[in-house]
């Protein structure tokens, strides 16, 4: 069942929490709702289950109008981030709740409930926990139960708001795994919504970056990564390193440092926005790039060793990040308090006012100089 | 026997270690409690005790058998349910009330709700008494409907009822307010009417305090003598509750048996609030996962 999200409008107050949203959401995929809070992801994500009225605009499910259908003739699933479990009802009780709702005409039978529930318990891999009250269950459990729950009914429509948000990081990771399996098996239309970057990549099919009541970019997990769309987005997929300064004569200057620009407007003011893993650390600068920096601390934990950079003889508003494999790590032994050269591989440029930025690949470019020559 | 006298002064001395706690005056504070407990609850209650045993137990028995204080234990029972399950509905709605909604003037009714614990409760008897009284302004009303309230012991309801009010508002509040949406969004996203969200979600979580509540009201209403003497009427076998009876025992001097009464009173009281925390308690464990 597709979802169609129409220009829906929605004021808490004085507070405008969405502004003209409009969205579609394919059939049969997981997507991700994906902004810093207050951006307006749980909102949009109430008024698509019908928990919350817009001011204006559609909530379309696969072409039908449901937008003055109440929450419990939508027939979605809600998972809560609180879980939201009832406390005086055992897990079976919990799971059975939404088919002992159902009018009488489509309710199965007691006996059909119980298989019904069992199935789901095996499911969620939890059968001998059947018995057991919530508060005898751990956070991890508790979500599998409570997924389990909104599933019963087999609704059309999976809806999570930061399912994975109070749980700590190891149960994290392993429901994330569950959750894309269990979708991979059942193929419902799934959102879900979430603060966290990686688990928005990891996870979904789709990302929808929000911002301010806004939709702010929407594309795959690696079309999001490879081409953010605003500096908004580039700020909030993970750590960022800008160089903002003025460009003169084919440069990018602030202070001592200096990237060189083929092919752009004198004149102007202009941020370089370069990803940990698009910029490499050399002991000299290059022939491109003059970028000062000193080693403040060096972090050996991951599959990459990071590390950061104080700028030296200009400013950055933000401390420096680089990538660098153990391999690389070991031969050039870098420490801190020396002081480095960043050099970039790819950049994003955002000139002036502009919205969208431009990349620029040095490679390539040199690559392309040297071939001319 | 070297051996038990080691073991004797180990604890001693590991009690002068736990004695280093972190929260620092808990020997005082304790000692004052239970100090202030025993001279406020404990002693009156000895002396009841102690009053009372200076019969015999025949003499007892036929001071608490007497048929006239019997009947009076039959209207106060049968009366203070009435009131305290009245409470238990009206209760409930005005502390939902409360909790669900905003209207104006709602702090004020949630302070008028107190009134009845302010109120002299023979303040309220007699005000209560006016109203309801053949041509007072309840009263003339009640009466062409052929309902005599005044001097009835439907008065020892109305009576038992106004007084007891707060206890059930007080103890379900808190309650409902701690109730999470959550919990009712996800009844309503799985399909639940609203008559099945609140008898499945809401009510399982507030009975405990609504029990308690009831309760409490009810213990109160066994007690009340103040409001009730003014509206009762007080006529013997009718409308004579079982506080009157020990407030007549003692004006006829006859301590013995007031205390006897007292004691029979006392003990129902007991009994019914350790019943009640008892299984409360175990209702609260099942729900806290112990």
């Amino acid at each position: 069942m597709s979802i169609t999200i129409d220009q829906i409008n929605k004021n808490f107050g004085g507070f405008q929490a969405l502004k003209n949203v409009s969205l579609d959401i394919p059939e049969g995929q997981l997507t991700a709702l994906l902004g810093p809070s207050g951006s307006g992801k749980t909102t949009l994500l109430r008024i698509i289950a019908g928990l919350e009225s817009s001011d204006s605009g559609r909530i379309l499910f696969g072409g039908d109008d449901v937008s003055q259908l109440h929450v419990r003739d939508r027939n979605i699933g809600f998972v809560f981030q609180h879980y939201a479990l009832f406390r005086h009802l055992t897990v079976a009780e919990n799971i059975a709740f939404g088919l002992e709702s159902l009018p009488k005409k489509q309710r199965p039978s007691k006996q059909e409930i119980r298989q019904r529930v069992a199935k789901l318990l095996e499911m969620i891999q939890l059968p001998e926990l059947a018995k057991r009250y919530p508060a005898q269950l751990s956070g991890g459990q508790k979500q599998r139960v409570a997924l389990a729950r909104a599933l019963a009914t087999q609704p059309r429509i999976l809806l999570l708001d930061e399912p994975f948000g109070a749980l700590d990081a190891k149960v994290r990771k392993d429901l994330r795994r569950w959750l894309r399996a269990l979708h991979d098996e059942y193929h419902f239309t799934s959102i879900f919504v979430t603060h966290d970057q990686e688990e928005a990549l990891e996870l979904s099919d789709q990302v929808v970056v929000m911002s301010q009541g806004q939709v702010e970019q929407v594309n795959s997990p690696t079309g999001l990564y490879a081409r953010p769309e605003s500096r908004f987005v580039f700020d909030f997929l993970g750590h960022v390193n800008v160089l903002s300064g003025l460009v003169k004569g084919q440069k990018l200057v602030q202070g001592d440092a200096w990237v060189s620009l083929p092919g752009v407007r004198h004149d102007q003011e202009a941020q370089l926005y370069l990803r940990p893993h698009e910029v490499q650390l050399s002991r000299s600068p290059a022939a491109k790039a003059r970028l000062p920096l000193r080693i403040e601390a060096i972090s050996l934990i991951g599959s990459e060793v990071r590390i950061e950079l104080a700028p030296e003889g200009w400013q950055s508003d933000e401390i420096w990040e680089i990538g660098m494999s153990h391999a690389e790590f070991a031969r050039q032994n870098p420490t801190r308090g020396e002081l480095w050269y960043a050099v970039p591989d790819v950049g994003h440029l955002f000139v002036a006012d502009s919205v969208q930025p431009r990349t620029i690949d040095w490679q390539y470019t040199e690559a392309a100089n040297a071939s001319n020559m | 026997m070297s051996t038990s006298a080691q073991a004797g002064v180990a604890p001693v001395r590991r009690l002068g270690r736990r004695s280093k706690r972190v929260l620092p005056g808990f020997g005082l504070s304790l000692g004052i409690s239970l100090f202030f407990v025993s001279l406020v609850l404990l002693l009156p209650m000895t002396g009841l005790v102690v009053e009372t045993s200076g019969m015999t137990w025949d003499q007892f028995w036929f001071t608490i058998t007497d048929p006239r204080v019997v009947e009076s234990y039959k209207v106060t029972l049968w009366t203070a349910l009435a009131a305290s399950l009245f409470n238990g509905l009206f209760g409930l709605l005005l502390a939902w009330v409360l909790v669900r909604y905003e209207f104006p003037g709602k702090r004020i009714v949630d302070a008028v709700v107190d009134l009845p614990f302010a109120l002299p409760t023979a303040v309220a008897g007699i005000t209560l008494a006016t109203l309801f009284s053949q041509n007072g302004w309840y009263g003339q009303w009640l009466a062409k409907i052929g309902l005599e309230v005044a001097f009835t012991p439907l008065g020892i309801v109305v009576a038992m009822a106004f007084t007891s009010i707060p206890f059930v508002v007080r103890t379900v509040q808190p309650v409902l307010e701690e109730l999470s949406p959550a919990d009712e969004e996800a009844a309503v996203s799985l399909g639940a009417s609203d008559g099945r969200v609140f008898r499945k979600v809401i009510f399982p979580s507030l009975w405990p305090a609504l029990v308690t509540g009831i309760a409490l009201s009810f213990t109160r209403s066994l007690g009340e003598f103040g409001a009730i003497i003014f509206i009762a009427g007080n006529t013997p076998y009718v409308s004579e509750v079982t506080s009157l009876m020990i407030f007549i025992r003692l004006q006829e001097y006859d301590y013995a048996a007031a205390s006897a009464i007292a004691s029979l009173v006392l003990l129902a009281s007991l009994i019914l609030l350790f019943s009640i925390n008892l299984w409360q308690g175990r209702y609260l464990r099942r729900l806290e996962g112990r």
